[in-house]
């Protein structure tokens, strides 16, 4: 009842949030140009051409009518054509989305899969050299610009050694969409060569997102597992004779997955940010290239669409990591 | 004065403190003697298209670039501009985030949830994406990234504020001041604040490191200040065409960066560390 009642206010706060998202969304795209439609008109329009397409975009109407058009059209999926692609965006987006998302799943994983033993055994060995040589790392990682990051190891590993592919998801046809994951695909149509492939061409892209949130998760495994060693609980555990393997791997390492569960939302903001620029470096077929490709064709709808979609993503994200929390932490519930 | 003094002698103390303090330093002498310092001041502007993508050599300490500039010249100028952005930013964030958290901290109504959930909001959208929404709309010149970057940083300030304001409200010092018949503004601005300067300090300096990473990214993807100035983001996306032959180009102005933040996140670590005694059992777990 109480993860009920949870569930409930979570998802009431998930409504204003993302009003209050395509609210700034609107601010940004119909208030701080000055005249939108002089922008989409483009300098070679004449007076009466940009007047006629006023109406047709129903500027001339109040601003808070617009934003109910704005919120209903957005409600129907729709949000404009793009002009650098001329097809709808939120269709663009749809079918870019897939290339995102398993950049950034693996990025996740590999964050995650290598984070958290390393920070566990910096907290276990504290102070020893793979201590401090982890902590290099973690003060690098939170400080090197992930689009550089993916320069240098493109030029390191793709242009120099040419152990993989410079950029792209894949050459060739893609496996038979099924999830429009690559790696997932390949397995699927049991097609080894192309998942390999796939897997090459996810390296160094991944790796380049990964290391940010690989930094904050090895920080903040290490800070917990040494608060949790230092508490009355382990004390106790010490006090009764039980040996420190079943003390590290048992309880310590447990307590350390479970708080993880509650980072997961915070990664996920390094990695979503991350992948505009990572993406973009690498040629990277998904959302954060279509960003970019619509700044650079200063197409101002394909960047708003974006925008929501990718603070939309975010958003939902954190309710269901909220919601999960719930469920693994009691006392969640309660507050 | 004192107090200062004390601050910066305990920063010394902490050897990861001292770098960051190094660096920042480093690069504050890099901006203010960039005419000095610079072998080639005028290639700001200049080009010698002669002399383009030359490696590393003692007339040009690393290389030059595409339009035959020097690269050691135009990186020491571009500290200037990220200076420049980074405290304007920060500055203008806590002028706005600051008085936000300050007001919603004080006032139990809906004017305080209010300005909670809208700052919520913006923290729900990963910094960068928002802000590349902004400097799109408003078109690529440095005074719009630092606007961009500015609306989209301060509701870390009016967060934290808020907080600590909230969590000061029933220590005795502060009731006792409002029960003395202090204003609220008086109450607020004179005993409130300085006691919570030491979290806002350490946000600001953390806060500056994130703010020119973005600053840098938003360059790469082109929404910075346009040619010539010699920002450090643009120029590393400048270099990408000539990889991997002209390697110099493309490393500098990135370590450039790695180094200036690395400064700022040291610092911010050192003075939590010093500034707050509470945590400071805490912090050294965190390391």
């Amino acid at each position: 009842m109480r993860l009920l009642a949870l569930l409930l206010r979570r998802l009431a706060w998930f409504v204003p949030t993302l009003l209050g998202l395509l609210a700034i969304t609107f601010v940004i795209s119909r208030v701080i140009p000055g005249d939108p439609v002089a922008l989409v008109a483009g300098d070679l329009a004449t007076p009466a051409q940009v007047e006629a397409l006023r109406r047709q975009l129903g500027l001339d109407r109040p601003l808070p009518v617009q934003f109910v058009g704005y919120v209903g059209a957005l409600l129907r999926g729709d949000m404009g054509t793009s002009l650098y692609t001329t097809r709808p965006i939120a269709e663009d987006l749809a079918r870019r989305l897939p290339a995102t998302i398993e950049l950034t799943l693996v990025a996740m994983a590999f964050s995650i899969v290598v984070g958290i033993p390393l920070g566990v055994v910096s907290a276990l060995w504290r102070n020893s050299i793979l201590d401090h040589a982890l902590r290099v790392v973690t003060v690098s990682g939170l400080a090197i610009a992930s689009f550089w990051l993916g320069i240098m190891l493109q030029l390191l590993f793709a242009m120099r050694l040419g152990w993989t592919p410079l950029n792209g998801r894949l050459q060739g046809f893609p496996p038979p969409a099924v999830t429009g994951l690559y790696l997932v695909d390949s397995v699927l149509a049991w097609d080894w060569p192309a998942f390999g492939a796939a897997l090459t061409h996810l390296a160094l892209p991944a790796a380049t997102l990964a290391f940010p949130a690989l930094a904050t998760l090895v920080r903040f495994t290490r800070a917990g597992v040494l608060d949790d060693m230092q508490s009355s609980s382990v004390l106790y555990e010490h006090a009764m004779g039980l040996p420190r393997s079943v003390i590290v791997w048992k309880y310590i390492l447990r307590n350390a997955l479970t708080s993880t569960v509650t980072q997961i939302g915070l990664l996920f903001g390094i990695l979503l940010a991350g992948a505009v620029v990572t993406e973009t470096v690498f040629d990277w077929p998904g959302i954060g290239t279509y960003a970019v490709n619509s700044i650079v064709a200063s197409d101002y709808n394909g960047v708003m669409g974006f925008t929501v979609w990718a603070g939309a993503i975010f958003i939902v994200v954190n309710l269901l990591v909220d919601i999960a929390q719930g469920f693994i932490d009691p006392r969640e519930r309660s507050t | 004065m004192s107090g200062a003094w004390f601050v910066l002698a305990r920063l010394c103390r902490d050897r990861s403190a001292l770098i960051g303090l190094v660096l920042i330093l480093g690069l504050v002498a890099s901006a203010v003697l960039a005419p000095v310092l610079a072998t080639h001041p005028e290639d700001v502007y200049e080009l010698h298209p002669a002399e383009r993508l030359q490696p590393p050599s003692p007339a040009h300490l690393l290389g030059t670039d595409r339009m035959g500039s020097d690269v050691y010249s135009r990186l020491l100028f571009g500290a200037r501009i990220t200076i420049l952005i980074g405290i304007i930013a920060v500055g203008a964030s806590l002028l706005i985030g600051v008085p936000i958290g300050l007001v919603a901290g004080y006032y139990h109504s809906w004017v305080s949830d209010l300005l909670m959930r809208v700052s919520d909001i913006f923290l729900a959208v990963p910094q960068v994406v928002l802000a590349i929404a902004i400097a799109q709309t408003l078109g690529p010149s440095l005074p719009n990234v630092i606007l961009a970057l500015s609306v989209t940083y301060w509701p870390w300030f009016a967060r934290l504020v808020y907080a600590e304001m909230r969590s000061l409200q029933n220590e005795v010092f502060v009731e006792s001041t409002a029960a003395l018949g202090a204003s609220p503004f008086r109450l607020v601005v004179l005993h409130v604040l300085p006691s919570i300067a030491s979290p806002i300090i350490v946000r600001a300096s953390i806060g500056m490191g994130f703010t020119i990473l973005t600053a840098a990214a938003l360059g790469f993807l082109g929404l910075g200040p346009p040619p010539p100035t010699p920002e450090w983001g643009r120029t590393i996306a400048e270099s990408r065409e000539f990889l991997p032959d002209a390697w110099w180009y493309a490393l500098a102005p990135g370590l450039a960066i790695f180094l200036t933040v690395m400064g700022f996140n040291l610092l911010g670590d050192g003075l939590r560390d010093v500034l707050d005694p509470r945590i400071r059992r805490a912090r050294a777990n965190r390391g």
